[in-house]
């Protein structure tokens, strides 16, 4: 997929003044935080799960390449394949390989971020095959050709009456208007698409070790009918998202309803355990697992090691006041919000996404709800560390910061600027304010600047109190 | 005047046996935002601690504790200011600032910024035990429990982030403020979400952050209250100078102004004199 992170600033203002955009990103982010506070409220023990989720995933990153073999071993002794895919480029050509063997004509998709990253849809469009995204959410941005705005609700950026436009020019009339409505014309066009699939390909919310699993979790139930009625099933997946043992999938999955979209579990968790065996009734003749790494085994040797804890909930960008007001697809990229901010630059490269990490006040909310406590602000700092070390930042704020650190290394100095400045400040104000400062007018576009009343404290202090 | 349910602090006995009977010495952190902008803070600050029986120093080797350099990913200009603050302030029995965001710079980041450093890393740590944002200061460690003002005001209550979530400040000024005469407290919805004020964000991203400091500004008036109070000057500037932007009749106050029967005239954003 293309990389637009590099707009974002503009992509922010422009849907800022969307305003049927942030009419659906205001009642999106009531639902999500509302009933996930809920959920945490109802469960004793959720934030033990927290801390428990967390340590888990940390012994699970510091043993990857054990867990990662003996969950290979496992899927092959069931009669499936592991295939490593060290990039996007090495996982698209994996899958098309794959695809093309077998003569797919029609391949279906359950929703898979990790499909997303490595732009499979239009690899496959390109090779001339029919795909059919069978999430709700992902057909109807598929329909309107939109990158998904959120990692599990890809078109939280459409209203209802949208959705209605989209589906009368894509499916004719009569034009439906409710939800219900719109929801059983969606499952007649895909009913036909799921059996006539030679390919159904979803993404996998966790590998299972011990079992050779793959488990994903839906409330369509569109993910089982992609994966069991295709003739081959392939599952895409980054090498993070292996779990030693069906019980620490099930700590997990504890978590991630609840931090996702507010429920005690969602309503399908589907298991596929390798192909269709002699005496099984359904499921497909080939199960393909690709492994895709795309920078994660970079994440995993550095400073952004916790990153790959993350169990793509959505949760902090629920939270995330800055993801509330501009959405997804300011973001530029496949992932959005706080978790996005931190992979974008990270696997895409740190000046393709210079905004991300600091279009940011480091207020922590995403960090207080990462169900597996990411520390995200400290991360998305680290990322701006970077940027200045490698000098990708404007020379202007490189400038700044130099002045700024001469003077204030300097009492005397930078005690004198203050008084300036406290002076000068107070000498334009009028009725306590300053309406119009050219110097900060990225301040006073906005807002008033409180004009200080001409003494600092320091030296109004040291008038009362003398010298200490 | 200000009530207390016991003092001194358990701790204080071993830390400074001199100084326990004057009281514990507290150096001001004195913010560079309130040092400019709102001196009254600091005043605020210095009367409400000598009332608990602190002894108050203004050092004026200080400047900034750092923060806008460690939050522009310049480490190495946070580590220079943040030795000056250590330098500075570590001969005092505490370091008490009225502001989340500069004292839990100095209670988390300095020991963070020196990890693996064997001179500065055990002296940032040593400094950040002892600092403290000035409420969580008063009513956790001194045990005040209750601060003798007035305002006749309805007042909403803004939980800054940084002191929300880095140094847990939440029920601590609320237990203080509901003590103060003739003040009554409204919550706000959203509460707890950011004010779009952000260090330089607010700058760096002006449209994003007036998304930020509207949605927060609809809550506040939506409770009807006449005064909005904080605990962090830059929040308290971004939304006082948005509400006069948009003429709102909501007058902005730092808690503890209030709470040492500072908070007279208009708040910040307007004339000492203004009534409005
Ligand atoms: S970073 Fe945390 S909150 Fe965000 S998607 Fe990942 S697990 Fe969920």
């Amino acid at each position: 997929m293309e990389i637009r992170s590099n707009e974002f600033k503009g992509r922010a203002v422009f849907a800022i003044h969307d305003a049927s955009l942030q009419q659906a990103l205001g009642k999106a982010r009531e639902g999500f935080v509302g009933k996930r506070a809920q959920q945490a409220a109802e469960l004793p023990e959720f934030e033990q799960l927290r801390e428990e989720a967390k340590a888990l995933k940390n012994h699970i990153l510091d043993h990857l390449d054990h867990y990662l073999e003996r969950y290979e071993q496992a899927v092959t002794a069931a009669g499936g394949q592991v295939h490593w895919a060290r990039d996007a480029e090495e996982a698209r050509t994996i899958i098309l390989g794959i695809c093309k063997r077998v003569g797919a004509k029609t391949v279906t998709k359950g929703k898979s971020m990790v499909s997303e990253e490595i732009g499979l849809n239009e690899a496959l469009i390109d090779e001339g095959m029919e795909v059919v995204e069978t999430d709700l959410g992902e057909y109807i941005i598929q329909l309107a050709h939109e990158p998904p705005s959120h990692i599990i609700a890809p078109a939280v950026h459409k209203t209802k009456d949208q959705v209605s436009d989209l589906f009368e020019a894509a499916h004719g009339g009569p034009r439906k208007t409710t939800v219900p409505e719109l929801v059983d014309e969606a499952r007649r066009m895909l009913r036909d698409k799921y059996f006539r699939a030679d390919v159904g390909i979803t993404g996998g919310n966790f590998l299972v070790a011990e079992t050779g699993s793959s488990m994903i979790v839906t409330n369509e139930g569109n993910g089982d009918l992609t994966q069991t009625l295709a003739k081959v099933h392939i599952v895409t997946s980054g090498i993070e998202r292996v779990v030693p043992t069906l019980d620490d999938a099930t700590l997990f999955l504890r978590l991630l309803a609840r931090s996702a979209t507010g429920q005690e579990t969602e309503t399908y968790t589907t298991l596929s355990t390798g192909p269709r065996r002699a005496d099984d009734l359904d499921g497909p003749e080939e199960y393909h697992v690709v492994l895709v790494d795309n920078g994660r085994s970079r994440m995993l040797a550095g400073r952004f090691r916790e990153m790959l804890r993350c169990i793509r909930c959505g949760a902090c960008m629920n939270h995330c006041p800055v993801y509330g007001a501009v959405g997804g697809h300011a973001y530029g990229w496949v992932y959005p919000g706080p978790m996005g901010s931190v992979l974008t630059p990270l696997i895409t490269g740190l000046d393709n996404a210079y905004d991300l990490p600091n279009a940011c006040t480091l207020n922590g909310r995403c960090a207080s709800v990462c169900p597996v406590k990411i520390p995200l602000p400290d991360l998305l700092r680290e990322l701006r560390h970077m940027q200045h070390q490698q000098e990708i930042t404007p020379a202007m704020q490189r400038r700044a910061l130099k002045l700024w650190r001469f003077a204030a290394t300097q009492p005397r100095l930078y005690h004198a600027g203050e008084r300036i400045a406290a002076r000068l400040l107070a000498a334009i104000g009028r009725k306590g304010r300053i309406r119009r400062l050219p110097l900060a007018s990225a301040w006073t576009d906005v807002r008033d600047l409180p004009a200080p009343a001409g003494r600092t404290f320091l030296e109004l202090w040291q008038g009362k109190r003398g010298k200490s | 005047m200000l009530t207390m349910s016991r003092y001194p602090n358990e701790s204080m006995g071993t830390d400074m046996p001199e100084t326990a009977k004057n009281g514990p010495r507290v150096g001001l952190f004195a913010t560079c935002l309130m040092n400019v902008f709102r001196p009254n803070i600091g005043f605020a600050a210095v009367k409400l601690l000598e009332d608990a029986g602190c002894t108050v120093e203004v050092p004026d080797s200080q400047t900034c504790c750092g923060q806008p350099g460690y939050n522009s990913g310049d480490f190495d200009a946070a580590r220079a200011l943040a030795r000056q603050v250590i330098a500075t302030f570590e001969h005092f029995d505490y370091v008490v600032g009225p502001s989340g965001s500069c004292m839990a710079t100095i209670r988390h980041d300095y020991p963070a910024l020196f990890e693996g450093d064997p001179d500065w890393a055990p002296r940032a740590e040593a400094l950040s035990r002892k600092s403290f944002e000035l409420l969580s200061f008063l009513h956790d460690e001194l045990g005040v429990t209750q601060a003798q003002a007035r305002l006749d005001a309805v007042a909403t209550y803004h939980d800054s982030c940084s002191g929300l979530r880095g140094l847990g400040i939440k029920g601590q000024p609320r237990a203080l403020l509901a003590g103060v005469e003739g003040l009554k407290l409204k919550e706000m919805q959203d509460a707890e979400v950011c004010c779009g004020f952000g260090g330089t964000f607010c700058v760096k991203y002006p449209e994003i952050s007036e998304k930020m400091v509207d949605d927060k500004i609809r809550n506040v008036l939506a409770t009807g209250a006449d005064t909005l109070l904080g605990g962090d000057l830059g929040c308290l500037m971004n939304i006082a100078g948005r509400l006069k932007r948009i003429n709102a009749p909501v007058k902005v106050f730092h808690t503890a102004e209030v709470l040492a029967g500072l908070a007279g005239g208009g708040g910040i954003a307007s004339e000492p004199g203004e009534t409005r």
